[in-house]
């Protein structure tokens, strides 16, 4: 399972909604951020939800995003920043 | 399409409230049993089934009911999912032991 | 007094719904086969013995000893499997480190994923709609209402546990700590700061 993506890379989240169950939180979809780490390659747990094996793996890495570009009127500090665990899927390059 | 759990940036979200409660012997007991039920040498659900159950609920049930009384919930909707028991089972069970008491 | 399902009744009080849906599922679950009695209190003994102090261990030594620290922040379960602490086998449990420039908080906005094996059961706060919803979005707002006021040059991180991964913080060490050994230091250590929501406790407020 080769990586698409490495720490460092700017990458953008998926928007969707598909139907079923999946992890990524409507907040953080269409936003730009940087892989901090990649964890490796895991089961996908939109299949796993419904009995399914959950392959094959997916890589998921830590994305971290500046808060001020997650939310319009951000209140707190400009350094401030939002990570989230995400599905290769789930990313594109940005 | 809004999905209930996916409560991050949730608009109109109030003060968070620090109380604390003991778990009952219910919410220890239903924990246990989904505890149980994931474990490596029983697998009979996986964590992703129970989130997704829990997530299929009624919207307004999912934000009236407790974090336990979600957990027990998907449970049973498990459980007759996966053929393990029925509706009719499990009423007829609660009668009995209302019975005995 | 108790029934053979170990649990005490109040002859005053009718049981709960939830009481008798549980009591049903857990009866109808061991005649079937699923589980057995036993296994259901050991699952439930087992939850009880976990407590923020096994995790305050972990903090402690990481203080104590910096290279356990780095161990712990490159593969944490293999770092906590030299204290033998046995965090169980479901999620991979991922250590982060405050600092004077970052401090982390952790929250899990779909449903409530938390390091159990480390900490226990969850505090109903971290599982709250409200916590959920504002702790990523407005995190300096939740941390005043916690009592905590961090620097604007501080970088406030949000956590977002949305895999596998459960996230524990290495809170800062106190200030005045310099000669407090093991025990005296996971003391301090408390299940707030272990969330991010707080720090730890110093010696004089202990």
């Amino acid at each position: 399972m080769t990586p698409r993506f490495k720490p460092g890379d700017a990458v953008r989240v998926r928007a969707g909604s598909p139907p079923g169950h999946f992890r990524t939180p409507g907040y953080i979809q269409g936003k730009t951020g940087q892989v901090a780490r990649l964890h490796g390659a895991y089961k996908n747990p939109e299949t796993l939800a419904y009995g399914g094996d959950g392959l094959p793996k997916q890589c998921l890495y830590l994305v971290r995003f500046d808060q001020a570009a997650v939310w319009t009127r951000y209140g707190g500090a400009p350094r401030d920043s939002l990570l989230i665990d995400i599905f290769e899927h789930w990313l594109e390059p940005a | 399409m809004t999905r209930v759990h996916d409560r991050g940036g949730w608009p109109g979200a109030g003060p968070v409230d620090k109380s604390e409660h003991e778990l009952s012997w219910w919410e220890k007991r239903t924990d246990a049993m989904m505890v149980l039920l994931q474990s490596p040498d029983k697998r009979v659900i996986r964590v992703d089934e129970m989130r997704r159950a829990i997530e299929s609920m009624d919207p307004a049930a999912y934000e009236k009911c407790k974090y336990y009384e979600r957990w027990l919930t998907a449970l049973e909707t498990l459980m007759i999912e996966k053929g393990i028991l029925t509706r009719e089972e499990i009423d007829r069970k609660v009668k009995e032991l209302d019975g005995r008491r | 007094m108790h029934d053979d399902h170990g649990h005490p009744h109040h002859d005053e009080r009718q049981p709960t719904y939830y009481e008798k849906r549980t009591d049903a599922i857990q009866t109808l679950l061991i005649e079937k086969g699923l589980f057995t009695a036993d296994e259901v209190r050991r699952a439930v003994e087992e939850m009880d013995a976990r407590s923020p102090a096994r995790g305050a261990q972990v903090v402690a030594r990481a203080w104590l000893d910096p290279a356990f620290k780095a161990r712990l922040l490159a593969n944490a379960k293999d770092a906590i499997a030299e204290l033998a602490i046995d965090v169980g086998e479901r999620a991979t449990i991922v250590a982060v480190e405050n600092t004077e420039r970052i401090h982390h908080v952790v929250v899990c906005t779909l449903c409530s994923c938390y390091p159990r094996g480390l900490l226990g059961y969850p505090p109903d706060w971290y599982k709250s709609l409200n916590y959920r919803s504002r702790v990523v979005s407005d995190p300096r707002e939740i941390l005043r209402e916690f009592g905590l006021k961090l620097a604007p040059t501080v970088e406030v991180r949000v956590l977002d546990s949305t895999a596998d991964m459960r996230y524990l913080v290495i809170p800062q060490r106190p200030a005045g700590t310099e000669r407090l050994g093991q025990e005296e230091l996971a003391g301090l250590v408390t299940r707030d700061s272990m969330i991010g929501v707080a720090q730890a406790r110093t010696p004089a407020t202990r």
